[in-house]
Order: C-alpha cells, then sequence, then structure tokens
C-alpha cells in the first residue's frame, strides 16, 4: 500500500524559514490529493482575476466583451497598451504612472527619516513627556482615518499644496504604525552595541546612523516596502486633492479612464495593470519583508 | 524627533483639533463667514427634519449592513486558511504569497476589475457559472459581490496575522491535547482558539474598522448603487464635505461614525474578555 505519509516526528530541515508549525504533514495518498486539490483551486481563484486582467488588456474589444468568453486571446495584440501609452495620447497614462512613482517614493523616504529619528527618541534618549507622547501616538492608531480627511484638506489648501505631489507624499507620513514598528524594534537591539560606541566617543547621530540603522536594515526594508504600496494605492485621497489630469496618480487617473471609456474594456483593464505590476513585482521581490511586517503588526497590536 | 513632531502636529494632532472646532461651526468652505453654531451639526444629524439626517443614517445603514456581512468572512475564511497553510508541506510559503497577493493591488485596480468580472452580460463570473445573475445591478447580488471582492482581496492580510499567531502557540499543548485523546476539532476548540486570543480581537478590531471605511469598493463597482443602497457613510461624508463643501457637517458626520466605532470596539473587548481564556502562557 503507497502511503505517502512521513515518518511520526519527522522535524522540517534545520533552518528552514518558519520551522515549527505544529501540525503535522496531511496524510494519506486521497487525503493528500484532496489537500492539493484544495490548493490548486484556491491558487486558480487568487491568482485568475490577476490573469484575466492581462488577457483581457491583449484582446480586441469585441473578444473581450464576447459571449462565452473566450479564455486565450485569439489575436493577441498590444494596442490598449499602445494607446494609453503614447504622449501624445487622449489620457497622459505615463504621466500619471510617474507622479505615482514620484509620491511614493517622496513618501517612503519621508516616512523612514521621520519615523526612525522619532522611534529612536522614544526608544533610546531620555526626556521629559516621552511616555505621554508615546501613548498619545501610539493612540492615534486606533482612530479611524477618515477623520482626518476633511480637516487635511484645509490644512493642505493653507499650505497651498493642493493638486501638487506634496499633498501626496507628507500628511501620512507621521503615522504611528512606522514609529511604533521601528521603535519595538529599536527596543530590541542590543544596548551594549551602543555602549561600545558611545565608549569609542560616538555621539547621538554617530550611533544611530552607523550602529542602530545598519542593524536595523531589516525592519526598515519592511516599513519602506509598506509605505510605498500604500501610497502608490491609496484611492480616497487623491481623488480629492488633485484636480489636474496631468498631476493625478495612476489610481485617480483610472478613475478618469473608467468614466472615458465605459466599455473599452480592453483599454480599462490595461490602464489597471499597468498600475498592478509595480506592486506586484514590488512584492515578488519583497514579500518576506511584506508578511514579516504584517505578520508583526497583528502581534504587537 | 523633530521632523516627525511637525509633521505629527501638521496632519495628525491638527486636524484632530481643527476637525472638532469645524463640526461646531456652520463651516462653508466656499463661504466667507463661519459662524459658530455649537452642537447644531450634530443635532441636525439627530433631527428627521433636517436636510443631512436621511442621507447620513442612509450612509451608515449601507455600511452597518457591508460591516456586518463581511466581518464573520473575514475573520472566519483567514482562520481556516492560516489553519490550513500552518500545516508543514513543500510550497506553504509560495501559498502564502499567492493568497496575499491580491491585497498589495490598490482598491482602484481591483475595483475596476471586479466591475468588468462581474458584468452580468459580459462577465467571466456569469460566463461561468452559466448564469445571468445582475451581480451589480440588484440587491442582494450588490452586496454579495461587494463583500466577495473584499474578501478576495484582504484575505490575504488576515491570513498572515493569524499564521503568526498559531506559530507562537507552544507545540506542547497539542501534544498534551493529543496524549489526552483530543480530536482535531477538540484542540481548535480548546487549544487553537484560546491561545488565539489576543490575536483574534487584533483581527476582529481592525477589520470592523476596515469595513467601516469601504469606500472605494462602492464607488467604484455599484457607483453607490442600485438606487443609492451601497452609498456608505464614507461615500456620503465625503461628498458632503469634499463636493458640497458643507466640512462642518461633515466633520460632524465623521466624528459621529468615529464615535460609533468606539462604542462598537469597546463592547467587542468586553465581551471577549467575558470569555475566560483556558490557559495562560
Amino acid at each position: 500500500m503507497a502511503v505517502l505519509t512521513r515518518p511520526a516526528g519527522t522535524r522540517p530541515e534545520p533552518g528552514a524559514p518558519d520551522a515549527q508549525p505544529p501540525e503535522r504533514a496531511p496524510g494519506g495518498l486521497v487525503r493528500q490529493g484532496m489537500f492539493w486539490l484544495f490548493l490548486l483551486v484556491l491558487t486558480v481563484i487568487f491568482i485568475g482575476p490577476i490573469v484575466w486582467m492581462f488577457l483581457t488588456s491583449i484582446k480586441t474589444n469585441p473578444e473581450a466583451t464576447a459571449v462565452p468568453p473566450t479564455l486565450l486571446p485569439s489575436s493577441p495584440t498590444f494596442a490598449a497598451y499602445e494607446g494609453l501609452l503614447r504622449l501624445d495620447g487622449a489620457y497622459p497614462v505615463l504621466r500619471w504612472f510617474l507622479n505615482s512613482l514620484l509620491a511614493a517614493t517622496l513618501h517612503m523616504a519621508l516616512v523612514l527619516a521621520v519615523a526612525s529619528t522619532a522611534a529612536y527618541a522614544l526608544a533610546r534618549l531620555h526626556f521629559r513627556g516621552r511616555g505621554v507622547l508615546f501613548v498619545v501616538i501610539v493612540s492615534t492608531l486606533f482612530v479611524p482615518g477618515f477623520v482626518f480627511l476633511i480637516p487635511n484638506y484645509l490644512i493642505i489648501d493653507r499650505l497651498g499644496w493642493l493638486d501638487t505631489v506634496w499633498a501626496l507624499a507628507v500628511p501620512g507620513a507621521a503615522g504611528a504604525f512606522g514609529v511604533f514598528f521601528l521603535r519595538q524594534f529599536f527596543a530590541m537591539l542590543p544596548a551594549e552595541l551602543e555602549e561600545a560606541a558611545l565608549i569609542d566617543g560616538a555621539n547621538q547621530w554617530q550611533i544611530f546612523t552607523r550602529v542602530v540603522l545598519p542593524n536595523s536594515k531589516p525592519a526598515l526594508a519592511t516599513l519602506a516596502v509598506l509605505s510605498f504600496l500604500s501610497n502608490w494605492n491609496d484611492f480616497v485621497w487623491p481623488i480629492y486633492v488633485l484636480f489636474s489630469p496631468e498631476r493625478l496618480t495612476l489610481p485617480a487617473g483610472l478613475r478618469l479612464l473608467q468614466g472615458a471609456y465605459t466599455t473599452d474594456y480592453p483599454v480599462i483593464m490595461a490602464g489597471a495593470f499597468v498600475a498592478s505590476v509595480p506592486v506586484l513585482i514590488l512584492f515578488l521581490f519583497t514579500q518576506r519583508y511584506v508578511i514579516e511586517g504584517v505578520s508583526r503588526s497583528g502581534l504587537k497590536g | 524627533m523633530a521632523p516627525f513632531l511637525v509633521i505629527f502636529a501638521t496632519f495628525v494632532l491638527a486636524p484632530a483639533v481643527l476637525g472638532i472646532w469645524m463640526s461646531l461651526h456652520d463651516w462653508d468652505f466656499m463661504l466667507p463667514s463661519r459662524p459658530f453654531v455649537g452642537l447644531d451639526n450634530y443635532l441636525a444629524l439627530f433631527d428627521s427634519s433636517s436636510a443631512v439626517f436621511e442621507m447620513f443614517w442612509h450612509g451608515m445603514r449601507a455600511t452597518a449592513i457591508f460591516t456586518v456581512a463581511s466581518v464573520p468572512f473575514l475573520v472566519a475564511i483567514p482562520l481556516a486558511l492560516a489553519i490550513v497553510l500552518n500545516r508543514r508541506f513543500p510550497g506553504r510559503t509560495v501559498f502564502r504569497a499567492v493568497f496575499f497577493m491580491p491585497y498589495v493591488l490598490g482598491v482602484a485596480v481591483v475595483g475596476l476589475l471586479f466591475r468588468f468580472m462581474l458584468d452580468p452580460n459580459i462577465g467571466i463570473v456569469n460566463g461561468l457559472l452559466g448564469t445571468s445573475i445582475p451581480w451589480i445591478t440588484a440587491q442582494p447580488w450588490a452586496w454579495i459581490s461587494l463583500v466577495a471582492m473584499t474578501v478576495w482581496w484582504t484575505l490575504g492580510f488576515n491570513t498572515i496575522i493569524y499564521l503568526a499567531g498559531l506559530q507562537d502557540i507552544p507545540r506542547e499543548l497539542y501534544d498534551a491535547a493529543k496524549v489526552d485523546g483530543a480530536s482535531a476539532w477538540q484542540q481548535f476548540r480548546h487549544v487553537t482558539l484560546p491561545g488565539l486570543r489576543t490575536v483574534q480581537l487584533f483581527v476582529v478590531t481592525i477589520t470592523i474598522l476596515a469595513s467601516a471605511n469601504m469606500f472605494g469598493q462602492a464607488l467604484l463597482v455599484t457607483n453607490g448603487g442600485p438606487g443609492d443602497s451601497t452609498r456608505t457613510a464614507l461615500i456620503v461624508m465625503l461628498a458632503e464635505g469634499l463636493e458640497s463643501f458643507r466640512m462642518g457637517s461633515a466633520a460632524a458626520m465623521s466624528y459621529l461614525l468615529a464615535i460609533f466605532l468606539g462604542i462598537v470596539s469597546i463592547i467587542q473587548v468586553l465581551a471577549m474578555r467575558e470569555r475566560r481564556p483556558r490557559w495562560r502562557s
């Protein structure tokens, strides 16, 4: 009888990531088959729509709207992309792409700079009101974001930042999550490292830039990716603070496309795909950091 | 510290205070005079003869329907998936990434994609099912669609949090349960669930918050319809504040919704505290 169960008590290879799952491997050929079938079905459900978005974008419109739908395009065409990405096209999609890239990169850099210095101060420096300040920052984590939308619109207006990239990059940069996340990480770094640097005559700033930051690369990477993703994908805020068609970000621009090309699905799906590719690629390369960051947000919450 | 404090004060503390102040004034972005009106903006939301009453409570109702309909799925399905992924099998990190993948897409992308897939006439969903269900143009289908797409989109997030929680449950507890002859269900009931209490509380809380924030899906897929049945509180609030520019009234709405959410969270924390943990680590 062919039974594929592993010997009881087999341990995963040492050094494997996440090497302590409490459950044992599913046993029995039938059960194992069912298990893989289940995973396969789920994978199709989760990846399928993304693939479908791409397949539709390389179809002609009659084929994209054909009943019954065809799975693969009969004559693949990149016409939708050519129309969208050309510089003299009706909608400056390439421009939106660059706007999104600029805003998200700026936002990411700001978050890293601002959150790391604040987190270091909260973790290591002793000053009056530190405890209170930390409580205030953490408590804003529990205030729903929409409360800030309308007043922030006014503040951005006063600063003259409406319809500029600053409106996108700056307001979210003092989010409590980044500070909280980094503070917990800094607090876990061994104090001996910093003491040694102190004995060598380093000042606080040198300790921060030469000792703390280089030892915190994984946490910084996680925060960088998460802040880039959230800024790239933001939808509510950009559609209200940006007006000029050439200054929109991709998510805000997609809404325009939907209005303009209501039923030209290859074009709409091509736009959506252009907006997805950067984040999907970023995720593929950094998924370890993203997933790690998300898991930690739960445990520390 | 200083740069953080400047930004924090400008875009987090100041708006929180400014919002309260605005909500106490007849604050119209377009008008120069913004007289102090005390609690009138709040009272109007409770006065059934006022102009905003119907609109606001309709939005609150839509948000409540969506929250009640989506949270159970967004809590239960990720838990089940996390338990599956917590088994030891080759490629589990790959599957973990696969289920998380939709979450990295923006709501704009997800909205357009589902608007297309759920199209009653040419959509792939009806095409595959061989049905002609009006997914976005009739209720309750519109709610079902919005909940389903939100589950597809965000389920990976909660799954990852549960997975991290599962890996923190000491293995010895399962071994002890097995020695005592506990079935898989009993292990789940008496070891897994109690072990996930804190994580569960966190997941339920952030999921309620996220669902109450629902905006993009309803705007892009159903456009508030059919009728205005999926016009959520957030859509109403933003239209009032940033389209009609009656910001005082919109700020009052946002605080009222926040207070509701605060009350829900407190009730939930108390309710979950009632059930005593069966073991302590």
